[in-house]
């Protein structure tokens, strides 16, 4: 068993101990009705945990996420549906941002966790001026996509395997995804061999931009309507996400696919822990406490590994 | 891919000449007229001490820097605008092993294949990867052992460095047509090295050219047709193999100028250290670590240094102070000023009741900046209004100032002009003589002659203890470089 193996086994592991624990403690939920119900919101939370991947897998950390997803939400749920032209295009163009401020970010050698820091803020106030109240409705083919009744297995299993598919397959498989976790694993080769690191940081970034776009639309496909703050805690939870599914901040080394499995264990988490009947107010503790359980399992794997 | 039916052109014809050329980084001369060709079929052993310009020569070549002033020419170029830099080397099929190595630890063996070559196809790649990457492999090791789906992170050292190495001789968009090899050796076993050895020279027959950089002056001998002898940034010496000894090559490496006047030897007090590697000192005494950069002398000073010193808190009296070398690193404070900087190491024993007496620091800043001569009008100026050699002296002077025994002292006069130097070398005397020990690892061999005793490392272990008389350059070199055949 090698340590890619244990990276691998453990978000699996600890999803399926958390889903145990929930069909013993409730067992309807154990239908198609009720895993479409449990992982339904893990769609846009895994779509985000992608695009904090896309960071993370150039040494670089997104606080801006949360934000930049609600603002996305705010234009799915107003321009889109208003406007489609103009709406499309202001997405088209939040990625195009995302791509310049990794690239600015590198070019300028700023650090990352401050401009991103910076740039929730910008995208929180973009997201108030276009969406003072909660409101808004999704267009209407986002709605029939997001509520599709596939027959056998439910629309957020097969949502979730796609979109594990598709990043694996672009990161892990693609020769343009060896050159970006290249970047996280040894800056200075890529550099010696002729790369340019500006063009390959701000197509992570720009590809991050996506993710979080497509996050941000799937959310409102699922609720409806919008609100500014609707996404605030992804920020977080896509970091954990990341981490969870056996990625690491530094040095390239991420996981498409436990990144979407440690996204829906965080979502499962929260599931699990109101059919515990804990008060809303624990929860956010009690998903950390989860988080610093499996990365603790982790840290012991690996040492004794290394000790080996 | 394009011609790859030979490994390169005939022999005997130029893979690449410089001509007359020159780098230099600011006021320094790394390189000055260097003149070299080098030819197919040819292996140029490339030797010289630390700082004599081999690495910036080779990084010329490889098109990591760009000269100041010269001549540089690939062979098969047509005229016109050919691409710059790194690319052009690279298309010339110059390719480098560095020291640090230069794989992604994050990918496997067969992916790192991906990063040189620029021109992978997209489809079908990863096999293409495993079998290139396999294929070079067992060409130059064979019976390595070495799968290319592994994470270069989970490779032993060596193993990462055979990878490395057969990644350089692999063949893909364009070939390889000179290799560098920079202590290429560092940590390979001696069969491993062998099998390299043996490899550069089937390289060479047919066709290839080489530029190898190594200590070990068995290699050197055993593998180079022709060997370059560096010295102060110029090219000194450029003859066939046949025309060195070993004796010749390390005499060829020295300095013209040499025999500083050796002070008389002193009596030293009581030994206060002595470490499981053989290194020790005596009270009083002035101790050198020499030997190539990066053989381990850092290392030991800082393992030294924190096996002295806790973790939790400062001592009121510390047994140990540390003059770093690398100012930015783990020297300068760069927002304060001038005089905070100089008190660090004396905060707690010049402090009463958890308070900095400020009376008692600025004393001791104008007593130090009279002693050691910072040049300054104002001690509360920020540090970084001083120039390199100033904020040197200031770190020395915040060892100086505690009341600790033993000072280490890691490489501190990188980048420091003469003046300086000569101030600061005369102040460790009177320290010395007061009964103050330190420990001073330094490249440059004028300051090595400066100490009482010198142990030279190689590969992280003491290869040779020199005292008295016995410390001169010739000697050190002697040390530093391996002397016996490759395969011991």
């Amino acid at each position: 068993m090698t340590r890619e193996h244990l990276r691998f086994m453990l978000p699996i592991l600890s999803l399926s101990i958390l889903l145990v624990g929930v069909f013993y403690l409730q067992p309807r939920a154990m239908s198609y009705f009720g895993l479409n119900l449990l992982f339904n919101l893990a769609i846009p939370v895994a779509l985000a945990t992608i695009a904090q991947m896309m960071i993370i897998m150039v040494n670089d950390i997104d606080l801006s996420i949360g934000t930049f997803v609600s603002f996305c939400a705010c234009v799915t749920a107003t321009l889109v549906q208003d406007t489609p032209l103009l709406g499309y295009t202001v997405l088209a163009l939040a990625i195009v941002g995302y791509a310049a401020i990794g690239a600015v970010i590198h070019i300028r050698g700023l650090p990352a966790i401050v401009v991103t820091l910076g740039m929730s803020f910008v995208w929180a106030g973009l997201a108030v001026l276009l969406l003072p109240s909660p409101g808004g409705s999704p267009p209407p083919w986002l709605r029939t996509l997001m509520t599709m009744k596939p027959p056998l297995v439910p629309f957020a299993i097969i949502a979730a395997c796609v979109i594990a598919a598709v990043t694996h397959l672009f990161i892990k498989r693609s020769s343009f995804g060896v050159l970006l976790r290249g970047v996280g694993g040894n800056e200075r080769a890529l550099e010696r061999s002729g790369w340019s690191i500006v063009w390959l940081k701000a197509a992570a970034y720009g590809l991050a931009g996506l993710f979080g776009v497509l996050a941000g639309m799937a959310l409102v496909g699922l609720t409806t309507s919008a609100d500014a703050n609707i996404a605030l805690r992804y920020t977080l939870l896509s970091i954990a996400g990341v981490i969870l599914g056996g990625g690491e901040f530094t040095g390239g080394r991420v996981s498409p696919i436990g990144a979407v499995i440690g996204a829906l264990t965080l979502t499962l988490a929260a599931s699990f822990l109101s059919f515990l009947r804990l008060s809303s107010d624990w929860q956010i503790g009690a998903q950390g406490a989860i988080l610093i359980l499996v990365l603790a399992v982790r840290l012991l794997v690996s040492r004794r590994e290394g000790a080996a | 891919m394009p011609n790859n039916d030979t490994m390169s052109g005939t022999l005997g014809v130029p893979v690449v000449a410089l001509g007359d050329v020159h780098k230099s980084f600011g006021p320094v001369h790394a390189l000055s007229g260097a003149t070299l060709t080098v030819h197919a079929g040819e292996c140029i052993g490339l030797v010289g001490h630390n700082g004599a310009g081999k690495s910036t020569l080779v990084n010329v070549i490889n098109g990591r820097l760009e000269p100041t002033s010269g001549d540089l020419a690939f062979a098969g170029e047509t005229p016109g605008q050919p691409p710059k830099g790194a690319q052009r080397a690279a298309r010339a099929g110059v390719r480098s092993v560095f020291q640090e190595l230069s794989l992604c630890p994050n990918l496997t063996v067969a992916e790192n294949l991906r990063i040189p070559y620029r021109t992978m196809p997209r489809w079908g790649w990863r096999a293409l990867a495993r079998k290139t990457v396999r294929a070079a492999l067992d060409e130059v090791f064979p019976d390595h052992g070495i799968t290319a789906r592994t994470l270069v992170g989970d490779l032993p050292l060596a193993e990462r460095q055979m990878v490395e190495i057969a990644i350089a001789f692999s063949r893909r968009d364009s070939d390889a047509r000179l290799v560098i090899l920079d202590e290429p050796t560092s940590s390979l076993d001696a069969a491993i090295a062998l099998q390299l050895l043996t490899h550069i020279r089937r390289f060479c027959d047919s066709g290839g050219a080489v530029i190898f950089i190594s200590h070990m002056l068995g290699e050197v001998f055993g593998v180079a047709s022709r060997i370059v002898v560096m010295k102060d940034g110029r090219i000194t010496e450029d003859r066939p193999t046949k025309g060195f000894t070993r004796a010749t090559l390390v005499d060829a490496m020295g300095h013209v100028a040499s025999a500083a006047t050796r002070t008389t030897s002193r009596d030293f007090g009581a030994e206060v250290l002595r470490l499981p590697n053989g290194l020790a000192a005596r009270r009083g005494e002035v101790v050198g670590l020499a030997g190539l950069a990066g053989h381990g002398q850092a290392e030991v000073l800082a393992d030294f240094f924190f096996s002295r010193s806790s973790t939790w808190h400062a001592r009121r009296k510390p047994h140990v102070a540390f003059v770093a070398g690398d100012r930015s690193r783990d020297g300068v404070l760069p927002l304060w000023s001038i005089l905070r900087n100089l008190g660090l190491m004396t905060l707690r024993e010049h402090s009463s009741r958890g308070m900095v007496d400020h009376a008692q620091e600025r004393a001791i800043g104008d007593t130090w900046r009279e002693r050691i001569k910072i040049r300054t009008d104002d001690m509360t100026n920020p540090i970084l209004s001083l120039s390199g050699g100033n904020q040197q002296k200031v770190l020395f002077a915040r060892a100086l100032a505690s009341s600790a025994p033993i000072v280490v002292m890691d490489d501190p006069m990188r980048g420091v002009d003469v003046g300086t130097k000569k101030e600061v070398y005369r102040m460790i005397r009177a320290e010395a003589e007061q009964g103050r020990t330190f420990l001073w690892y330094s490249t440059e061999t004028d300051e090595i002659l400066e100490c009482d005793r010198v142990f030279v490392f190689r590969n992280g272990a003491v290869s040779a203890e020199l005292t008295g008389d016995a410390i001169t350059e010739e000697n050190m070199l002697r040390a530093s470089f391996e002397m016996q055949e490759a395969a011991e």
